[in-house]
């Protein structure tokens, strides 16, 4: 059996502002579709506090809205949802395209994005194209008598393998993503042993606005090369504005392959890893640059 | 956990109620409360799709899900789909194409396919070998079982 912990109460509530109150009187651990938190129960990687707390019935916090110049996703979205959404495969595509890299049909249909952001694995798929697309996450908590909600950003949000800046008595309630600007291209390419049914060995995200042979607005992120998905700064600032030659590409290459300290693991050494990062690089850059 | 939370919920077409432990996962459920044993456990973290269910008409691995989540919903097992006609063509295209030796992973192939070929009326191998990415199977090696599908939807075309 499960270690059930100190698991004593179970609550389904359908309104945002029970589910903060809930989390106000303390030590509960919220389950979206389980994914994550039902394995990690059964390893003991996860212990339950005295309440479960499903938020999946509360109708607020699903849903991809454009509202002004941001798209609003709700954490309770699946990966599913965001595959099937006209306004992410169009506007946001590298996010689609790592969807489509995600596990199998079954997973997807549960996995929920707050799920993936929140349990913060530095494999998690969709964190790197929210990075390159400079993503915020939106928390509420109730604060006397109301909601009070606060916005960051993703990447402040991620602390480290499975920590975040989320308060206990704080709910993720949705992704904030500025809608990118005309000419923007990016790319998603992750790196497993089996297709999609994997963690990430390694997953890069490489987006920008193309004006001309040049990039403007570079981000180039990586996932599973260190604590949390990071942005590799160097390579950028080697790409920014210049012409995209092969010269300044292998150069990106380089400085990404320095950047990055990957660990080793049962997946792959970080030897490997950081050859593969090198790769990567140019092969996915060559694609933004030239495809 | 002392206390069992009580649910109910639509278990192929007919109400069920349940008293589930809230760590416990819907295949606990349907195999050891309810008795439902055609939903198989493979390996209980995901990957293998021996579990496969329906949930309000999605597919979902049942070891992932906790039991709890069940309530109020439509939950389809491989038993609730013996008198459905898609899954009989299944289930025929299966056995006549060789593709179930053990049978482990039959149950689990066979509402997963189902769901292909709902959304897609005559999909093409590629996409059939990627609608059962998340379903494992050690006996057959899949080239049988990507048949026994095709076979299945040109059956429903004619
Ligand atoms: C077989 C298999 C394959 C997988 N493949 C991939 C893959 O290819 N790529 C990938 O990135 N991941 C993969 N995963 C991991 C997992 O599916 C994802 O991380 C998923 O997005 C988690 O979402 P969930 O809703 O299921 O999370 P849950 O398990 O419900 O929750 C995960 C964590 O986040 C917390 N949480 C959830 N929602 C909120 C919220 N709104 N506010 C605050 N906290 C919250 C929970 O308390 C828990 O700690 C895989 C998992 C399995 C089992
Ligand atoms: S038993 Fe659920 S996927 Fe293997
Ligand atoms: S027939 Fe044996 S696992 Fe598929």
């Amino acid at each position: 059996m499960p270690d059930a912990g100190a698991l004593e109460r179970y609550a389904a509530p359908r309104a945002l502002a029970e589910a903060l109150e809930l989390l106000r009187d303390g030590d509960a651990t919220i389950v979206a579709g389980g994914t994550d938190l039902m394995p990690q129960s059964h390893s003991g990687k996860a212990r339950f506090g005295s309440l479960l707390l499903n938020i999946r019935r509360i109708a607020e916090l699903g849903g991809i809205a454009l509202e002004g110049d941001t798209v609003r996703i709700g954490a309770l979205t699946s990966i599913s949802a965001l595959l099937a959404s006209p306004l992410v495969r169009e506007r946001l595509s590298i996010l689609a395209q790592a969807a489509d890299q995600f596990a199998s049909e079954q997973v997807r249909n549960a996995a929920t994005i707050g799920g993936n952001v929140c349990n913060a694995s530095p494999a998690g798929d969709t964190l790197v194209p929210l990075i390159v697309l400079d993503a915020a996450v939106e928390l509420a908590a109730k604060a006397g008598g109301g909601i009070e909600t606060r916005t960051l950003p993703l990447q402040d949000f991620l602390t480290g393998p499975g920590r975040t800046q989320r308060r206990p008595h704080e709910l993720m309630t949705a992704v904030r993503v500025p809608l990118p600007p005309a000419g923007f291209v990016a790319r998603f390419y992750k790196h497993g042993t089996r297709p999609a049914l994997d963690i990430s060995t390694i997953s890069l995200g490489i987006g920008g606005v193309r004006r001309g042979d040049r990039l403007e607005r570079v981000r180039v992120a990586f996932g599973a090369v260190a604590p949390t998905p990071i942005r590799a700064r160097a390579a950028e600032a080697l790409i920014e504005g210049r012409a995209l030659d092969a010269a300044a590409i292998e150069a990106a290459a380089e400085a990404a392959h320095d950047e990055v300290r990957p660990i080793s693991d049962v997946r792959a050494s970080d030897w490997y890893r950081q050859e593969l990062v090198r790769n990567m690089t140019r092969r996915v850059l060559a694609h933004v640059a030239f495809g | 956990m002392s206390r069992s939370v009580e649910i109910e919920f639509r278990l192929n077409g007919v109400v069920r109620r349940a008293a589930v432990r809230a760590d416990m996962s819907a295949l606990a459920m349907l195999r050891d409360v309810l008795g439902l044993t055609g939903t198989k456990y493979g390996c209980g973290e995901g990957e293998c799709g021996a579990c496969t269910i329906l949930v309000d008409g999605a597919s979902l691995n049942a070891c992932l899900l906790f039991a709890v989540d069940c309530d109020g919903r439509e939950v389809t097992t491989i038993e609730g789909l013996a008198n459905d006609p898609a899954a009989q063509r299944l289930q025929r295209a299966f056995a006549e194409h060789g593709a179930v030796q053990c049978g482990f992973c039959t149950p689990g192939m066979v509402l997963q396919a189902g769901r292909i070929l709902a959304r897609a009326g005559q999909p093409d191998r590629a996409t059939i070998q990627r609608g059962l990415e998340g379903n494992l199977c050690r006996c057959t090696g899949y080239k049988k079982i990507i048949d026994a599908v095709e076979a299945a939807a040109k059956e429903r075309a004619a």
